[in-house]
């Protein structure tokens, strides 16, 4: 669906000023991020537009949780460029992403577990009524639009006055999510959404994700399941060594191609060796070293 | 799957199937056990039980004299639980709580007194003092990110010795002198240290104070945006931090609310007494702190009420001054108050797996 756009999208971004509707919403060009004398990132260039699912994949200690803390506000890049709707920006808290509409969805879901589901979902942000010093919570509206719009995500919920913690950790995922989703998020990212997950918790997820592709968002899609992202993913990126490997439109890529480079193809070959020799595996049904590398 | 194995009692029911408008997962619990698990419940229950108690052995406890005076002590000790429980569920500590109430009161005498100035000068200048101490604390908490034990730890060390160095260096005595005739004073008295008459009974101002700052404690931390950060920075500083609470800023002015209790029961002292001797206040912190904790605030932070800790005081004055009137050996007042802690503890720490059972 995006192939069209992905052969012209070069020559857009660099020649003339995109219309507003392909425009990406966030971008990075050859960012990097130092930590002292370890270059935890570098050279990544990354774009999210509105309505898309952008995957970034990668191995433990690839630097996905770099990236994403550079997007969310809680680190600021060292090197290269991060764009906000074209313009440079520099983040130093989490408040300036989400006041510009990137909202982060973290691995620990940034709930506070004994508090309550609906307090949960207004953290940071929010309803209040009355003028100072009497302004307080307008909690029968905050309730009242938790419980509307973690309906319209397909989440009901009995009691929202129970504490979030008492939920299943998909029901978690799906209220952070919403809270995203209501707070106006233009950019949402997920960190590993269904790493935790059961595979029919992540199937509710990621039914999640393509909703909030349906509504318009950009979605950054953090994971290391190749087959998750293939679900969802319009765009697949691939970090490796604090650096990009592989980027990709899905018309680009099929999923064997995107689990080898995921898993690193002579790394593969050499496991697939190992594995050779702990008992008789039918090695020839797997892929050959050199096609893993060729790629 | 192992995990779920566990002989747990049934209280929940296995998923069901698809969504449905209601979800149907959770059963009600009855509501006597749900009403129990509020921790402000449970120790209304105890100072209900420790009233009754001592209503029973201690004959004298039943006049409204008695119950004026327990009440004061309870307000004293109230006062300054307040700020200290919405520290603790905040998620921090503040161990300078019980001296920094001395150091207030010695600013405010000294400055007065060597100045010959009216008192309210010295009053507010002890103000300035106490919120001035309470930010360095959270200052540094937030700052250096070490536990909030450690850095209150050296403050508490630290203003033991400032308050006995600099009364001695300044008046070259080890209390303030009296101020009991300076301008200002009566006034002041009034405010910090007055009483007055109900049905022939003389209640103490403190007390009033008392319940009305609970009131906007309560207010606070249920109904209004702060409240909701206290929770937040206490139960998860990160998450609270990531989706927007100004953290630092709300830690910070938590501690320079307890500075502000300091202030408030320093000048109590102050104006009850005339003058101030500067080693008292030592082993006050944990009385707080304990109050708080008896009041069902969680240690850990994240969990707790004003109302709790309300009860926790008056439980407080209440074994400390019925142990009097029935004619028991005071000394046993610090062994009652463990057995009131420990039990607290043991409650809150159900309340916590109750409230986080999957």
């Amino acid at each position: 669906m995006t192939g069209k756009e992905a052969n012209t999208h070069g020559a857009i971004l660099q020649d003339t000023e995109p219309e507003d509707g392909d425009r990406p919403t966030v971008q990075l060009r050859n960012a990097g991020k130092a930590y002292g004398n370890i270059r935890a990132l570098h050279g990544v260039d990354l774009a999210v537009r509105p309505g898309q699912v952008t995957c970034v994949l990668g191995d433990n200690g690839a630097g996905k949780s770099t990236l994403i803390k550079i997007i969310s506000g809680l680190h600021q890049h060292t090197e290269g460029e991060f764009l906000v709707d074209g313009e440079p920006v520099h983040f130093t808290t989490p408040r300036q992403a989400l006041d510009r509409g990137i909202a982060t969805v973290y691995q620990d879901l940034a709930v506070v577990p004994l508090m309550p589901v609906w307090r949960n979902f207004f953290l940071g942000s929010e309803m209040t009524k009355g003028p100072w010093p009497f302004r307080r919570l307008d909690i029968e509206k905050m309730k009242k639009t938790a419980d509307e719009e973690l309906r319209n995500m397909g989440i009901v919920l009995d009691n929202l006055d129970q504490p979030i913690g008492t939920l299943s950790g998909g029901q978690r995922q799906c209220v952070a999510i919403a809270r995203a989703v209501y707070f106006g998020a233009r950019v949402l990212i997920l960190d590993e959404p269904t790493a935790a997950l059961g595979v029919k918790q992540s199937g509710v997820v990621l039914k999640y994700v393509a909703a909030a592709r349906e509504r318009g968002l950009g979605v950054i899609f953090i994971t290391h399941n190749p087959h998750h992202a293939y679900m969802v993913g319009d765009h697949f990126s691939v970090l490796r060594l604090g650096t990009m490997e592989l980027s990709a439109e899905r018309s680009e890529i099929t999923l064997e191609e995107l689990t080898n480079h995921m898993a690193g193809g002579t790394e593969l070959a050499a496991l697939k060796h190992e594995l050779s020799q702990v008992r008789g595996l039918d090695v020839d049904e797997l892929p050959d070293a050199r096609d893993l590398t060729a790629l | 799957m192992s995990m779920t194995q566990h002989a747990e009692p049934a209280v929940t029911s296995p998923p069901a199937p698809g969504p449905k408008e209601v979800d149907g997962r959770t059963v009600e619990r009855p509501q006597v056990l749900r009403l129990l698990a509020r921790p402000e419940v449970g120790v209304f229950l105890g100072a209900a039980a420790v009233y009754v108690f001592f209503l029973i052995a201690a004959p004298p406890v039943r006049e409204g004299a008695s119950m004026a005076n327990i009440l004061y002590g309870s307000s004293t000790i109230g006062i300054m639980a307040l700020p200290v429980a919405l520290l603790m569920i905040g998620g921090e500590f503040d161990l300078s709580a019980g001296v920094a109430v001395i150091t207030s009161a010695l600013t405010a005498a000294m400055l007065s007194y060597q100045l010959t100035m009216n008192v309210w000068v010295g009053v507010i200048a002890a103000l300035v003092v106490s919120l001035a101490i309470g930010f360095l604390n959270g200052w540094l908490v937030v700052k250096t990110g070490l536990p909030s034990f450690l850095i209150t730890l050296g403050s508490f060390l630290i203003l033991q010795g400032v308050n006995l160095a600099v009364t001695k260096l300044v008046t070259g005595n080890v209390a303030t002198d009296d101020i009991s005739t300076m301008d200002g004073f009566s006034q002041a008295k009034k405010v910090f240290a007055s009483s007055f008459d109900v049905g022939g009974v003389q209640v103490k101002i403190t007390i009033v104070w008392w319940l009305v700052f609970a009131a906007i404690a309560t207010w606070v931390l249920l109904r209004t945006k702060y409240g909701n950060w206290i929770f937040a920075v206490g139960g998860n500083k990160d998450s609270a931090r990531a989706v927007g609470v100004p953290v630092a800023f709300t830690k910070i002015s938590l501690f320079m609310l307890v500075g502000f209790g300091a202030w408030f029961i320093g000048m109590h002292q102050l104006f009850s007494f005339n003058t101030v001797q500067s080693g008292e206040g030592v082993g006050q912190e944990l009385i707080f702190i304990s109050a708080a904790v008896i009041g069902g605030c969680l240690l850990t932070g994240g969990a707790g009420s004003a109302i709790g800790p309300v009860f926790g005081a008056f439980m407080f004055g209440m074994v400390q001054q019925g142990i009097v009137y029935a004619g028991w050996n005071p000394d046993w007042f610090k062994a009652f108050l463990g057995v009131m802690l420990l039990g607290a503890v043991l409650i809150n720490l159900w309340v916590q797996r109750t409230a986080t059972r999957r």
